[in-house]
């Protein structure tokens, strides 16, 4: 057996040791085993989850073979959790994998204790009102749950989750913590050290665009009342000021000041989004509250005192031209100082941690230093119970969404694929399942439908007779491409909760398979 | 209602038997449809890799019976933390030979062809041979290669439209980590690859300098013991990057040259990562391109549904995005356009054709293969091709072509300047003078 870190390479580059052991310790559950449910299980298998336990209670039928490749010829007319789930286990035998061969609706109203034992539930292909038991089920038993549902070219996928708080959301563009216009007073002394008017043109073109930037605003807010560019002239102004100080045309340095000039205008302190979570209630804690909020709340005190305003320093900065020793120098100076801010954010972590009555050791050093680093970059996710969203009054953004043309097809998506359960409960079929009377078929969705937009207290003429004729077209079919799409973007989304790491996607998302202009769609 | 005789193609029939309003110019909805696409359509899905094996699999179970693949890589444990049709004990061998095995075996009645070789190995007329070109490949390099083969199939009329028959068209992916790119390519009508090469800006390289006088991260101190001080020390031997030893000698001497500048961060995955430049890479990404790019095979062949136009972004880093964005050709494309129009006297040799294109400002190509109508008149290797055409080299390309006004050329060659250069394939309008019929060539479009 190979090393599994050499196995899990390209993986451990995104999501790194912490990520991979969470995955390793996570325990997911697959209601129902067609090509989304196996294909969202297989991307999870392959990456390394603990456990997987697949439920399903039907037998392998010759449809199952054209669309599901976690099933073949030799399998008809036997246990699909049974198949599906031995297929799966070739795929990594380090993952636990097992089957209960039961239909997950019938689960879902004799036991549903059952769901608690897991990390996480994946529900495909059920039908609304189960889903709305499995939500409020999982919900109570604090257990994460996402939908994932594929229906000819179209499909959903939606979290369901009280609260996901991510400290690593590792954004892929994110403005780095230079603190130009407020470098704090060893920075500021650093700087002094520098004449930008040297007659050494080696130290000149060596001398880090951090360096220029924050002598230039300073120099500028001097001669300006102590206030920063604002206007677009005078940030032309300041660019030309940078240019003006060049004394040779390959000065990489130079460029480089002038194109990141624009980091000198942001706006000091937090951000609103950051503002945002430490306004949140959850951040007057109690014994009852989680290591993450106890963290915002130290947080919070430390912004309002030793911050001056800012949170704590990230430890590192972006590479840019300078000579190896001033560009160590200046990065020493700024480890200096995250420490420094670390110790400070650890002392309020541990004395809030007592003040609620807990162990003030419970929070790691390890968690409080990452918690530093990525301060700026907190997020938190709310999920509506799905009974919330589909119950109550959305007809303000549901008309906003029907009006726009960007979004008419996805919410028209979003209003059949309620509306086909609907029908199935009234028909016992879904439109077009079975081939017959298709123009009985559409223009029973129709009715359905428009019935189902009034019930929301929306217009039904919004919605195209097109539209409505390529889903009974569909015929509740799950095509296995478009299974593949809809289980690839539930298996990400899980690893994204599970690992804790980058941010999991909001509201619902509708895929449209005729043009690929899928939206979210926030109720 | 009458119940469904049981099917393996029962839920595709759905889309593919039926009539519907959001479809395609040239849909036929019927068994036929189905049937003739089993049998007449042929695929080919170049690269066996993370979206190759998705591919395959995906393709498979669209309706596709004829699949054939291509691709150079042996299987690496590193690959199996997503090329799904790989085990363990498969490392080592070729991934078209297994990828193909392995489908095989799971869906019924599916020909899948496998070919264990380089892109540039095969004859253009292997690539003429199918009907739709799907890639799954990770190099800018490649997929260049292969749209120009694609794009030189293409003709034009006299009005400058593409000729429907020669039209390839081919369905792009492409993923990094929690991102990636699906895009539809019908040479004539939407962008070549060549058209927005733009989307691919050219890898980062530190300078020499730098590496040599003032590093200041890891990476630095990584590449200078990767470039600079490899050669010093081991002279002609080159650096094996899949070589353990030869890895592990970079990471030991980065590691030096951290330690005395006081540079952190030097560890040997990094190392790895920082030489071979490694691409982070996940099934859950790979699996949502592939299937986009099989479900947009299947829609261009059929007329379904409508297709993607034309190119589709996803972005799973911070929430979830999708972006569907349409770019429009470069009308002067030098690879999905007519053609750059040469024009020559009937004396003019094959040799000194070859040497004009060297010194054309557009074309700048050295090392150059010419092929006319699938016919060799003269090949740079392997070396009996170049033997059996070198004496073509002092005959006037006139007489080569078969006394002809005008016609398309096809030339292979290195393109660019100095250390810039890179393998292409370049499709030519010839045109003589002083033959009669010179008149209806269309200069005005002349690229």
């Amino acid at each position: 057996m190979a090393e599994p870190k050499t196995k899990y390479d390209r993986q451990l580059r995104i999501w790194g040791e912490q990520g991979q052991t969470a995955l390793e310790k996570s325990s997911i559950c697959l209601l129902n085993c067609g090509p989304t449910g196996s294909e969202t299980l297989k991307n999870l298998v392959l990456g390394g989850v603990g456990s997987i336990t697949v439920v399903d209670g039907s037998k392998v039928e010759l449809g199952d073979l054209g669309n599901n490749f976690m099933v073949d010829e030799s399998s008809v007319g036997q246990s699909k959790a049974k198949t599906v789930c031995a297929f799966l286990q070739e795929l990594n035998d380090a993952v636990k994998a097992k089957f209960i061969e039961e239909y997950p609706e019938a689960l879902i109203e004799s036991n549903p204790s059952f769901f608690a034992q897991f990390t996480l539930v994946v529900a495909t292909q059920l039908v609304e009102d189960k889903m709305m038991k499995l939500d409020k089920i999982c919900r109570d038993a604090n257990v994460m749950l996402i939908f994932a549902r594929s229906y000819g070219l179209t499909g959903f996928v939606r979290i369901s989750v009280k609260e996901h708080a991510v400290i690593e959301s590792k954004p892929d563009h994110f403005l780095d913590d230079l603190r130009l216009n407020n470098p704090w007073p060893e920075l500021k002394r650093f700087a002094e050290t520098f004449d930008l008017d040297t007659a050494d043109p080696i130290v000149h073109k060596h001398t880090p665009y951090v360096i220029i930037l924050i002598k230039l605003a300073e120099e500028w807010a001097r001669n300006h009342g102590g206030v920063l560019p604002s206007t677009r002239e005078e940030k032309k102004e300041f660019k030309d000021l940078i240019k003006a100080k060049m004394i040779a045309s390959d000065e990489e340095n130079y460029k480089e000041a002038m194109e990141a000039s624009f980091k000198v205008f942001a706006a000091q302190g937090i951000s609103p989004s950051l503002q945002q979570i430490i306004n949140d209630s959850c951040a007057e804690v109690n014994s009852l509250s989680s290591d993450f909020w106890v963290l915002v709340a130290a947080l919070k005190e430390f912004i309002a005192n030793e911050g001056g305003g800012e949170a704590p320093l990230e430890g590192s900065i972006p590479d840019m031209t300078s000579s190896t020793e001033l560009y160590v120098n200046l990065q020493k100076k700024r480890s200096t100082k995250a420490e420094a801010d670390f110790l400070v954010m650890e002392q309020r972590v541990r004395k809030i941690l007592k003040k609620i009555g807990r162990d003030p050791d419970s929070i790691s050093k390890a968690t409080i230093k990452t918690f530093c680093r990525n301060a700026r970059k907190l997020k938190v996710c709310r999920y509506s119970l799905m009974e919330d969203e589909y119950n109550s009054p959305v007809q303000l953004e549901l008309q906003k969404y029907l009006t726009d043309e960007d979004y008419s097809t996805a919410v028209g998506f979003y209003i059949l694929l309620r509306a086909v359960d609907r029908f199935a409960a009234n028909y016992n079929s879904f439109p077009g399942q079975f081939d017959g009377e298709m123009d009985e078929e559409i223009s029973r969705l129709k009715t359905t439908a428009v019935s189902l937009l009034a019930d929301l207290g929306c217009n039904g003429s919004n919605l195209t007779e097109d539209l409505i004729n390529e889903m009974c077209r569909y015929g509740a079919a799950e095509l296995h491409a478009v299974a593949a799409i809809i289980g690839g973007i539930a298996s990400q989304e899980v690893i994204k909760l599970i690992t804790r790491q980058f941010v999991p996607m909001s509201g619902t998302f509708i895929f449209s398979g005729i043009d690929h202009k899928s939206q979210l769609l926030l109720f | 209602m009458a119940v469904s005789q049981p099917s393996r193609s029962r839920d595709l029939d759905k889309l593919l038997l039926r009539p519907g309003h959001l479809v395609g110019p040239n849909f036929e909805p019927g068994p036929e449809l189905r049937d003739d696409i089993k049998e007449y359509v042929k695929v080919l899905v170049v690269g066996a890799g993370g979206l190759g094996c998705e591919l395959l699999k995906d393709l498979a179970l669209t309706g596709f019976k004829y699949l054939d693949v291509i691709d150079m890589d042996r299987i690496e444990v590193t690959n199996l933390n997503r090329q799904f049709l790989f085990r363990l004990e498969d490392v080592g061998k070729p991934k078209a030979e297994v990828a193909a095995k392995r489908v095989m075996e799971r869906v019924n009645g599916v020909n899948i062809t496998p070919h264990f070789c380089r892109i540039e190995d095969k004859p253009l007329d292997f690539y003429s041979d199918f009907s739709i070109i799907v890639l799954g490949l990770d190099s800018v390099e490649a997929r260049s290669y292969i749209n120009a083969v694609a794009c030189g199939f293409l003709e034009y009329d006299s009005e400058d439209n593409p000729r429907e028959e020669t039209v390839k068209p081919m369905v792009d992916g492409g993923t990094e980590g929690f991102k990636g790119h699906a895009r539809i390519i019908v040479p004539g009508t939407t962008p070549c690859f060549e058209c927005t090469i733009w989307l691919f800006p050219p890898q980062v390289k530190f300078p020499l300098c730098t590496l040599a006088e003032t590093p200041r991260t890891a990476a630095h101190c990584i590449e200078y013991a990767h470039l600079i001080k490899w050669n010093e020390v081991h002279g002609s031997r080159s650096f094996d990057p899949d070589n353990p030893e030869d890895m592990q000698w970079v990471y030991s001497e980065a590691v030096k040259r951290a330690e005395l500048f006081g540079i952190p961060g030097v560890t040997y995955s990094f190392t790895q990562g920082v030489v071979k430049n490694i691409i982070p890479a996940i099934a859950s990404t790979n699996a949502i391109i592939s299937a986009a790019c099989a479900l947009e095979t299947l829609k261009i062949v059929s007329g379904c549904s409508k297709t993607l136009s034309n190119y589709l972004t996803y972005n799973g880093v911070e929430g979830l995005h999708t972006k569907v964005t349409e770019f429009v050709r470069d009308k002067d494309c030098l690879v999905c356009g007519p053609g750059v129009l040469i024009e020559l006297d009937k004396s003019v040799t094959l040799k000194k054709f070859i040497d004009q294109l060297e010194d054309h400002p557009r074309l700048l190509l050295s090392r150059v293969s010419v092929t006319h109508r699938g016919k060799n008149l003269y090949m740079q290797a392997p070396p009996v091709l170049e033997e059996m055409t070198r004496s073509n080299l002092d005959l006037p390309l006139f007489e080569l072509m078969g006394g002809v006004a005008k016609d398309v050329i096809h030339v292979n060659g290195m393109a660019g300047k100095g250390d810039k250069k890179q393998s292409c394939l370049r499709k030519l309008r010839v045109v003589f003078r002083g033959v009669d019929g010179i008149a209806d060539i269309d200069m005005a479009g002349g690229a």
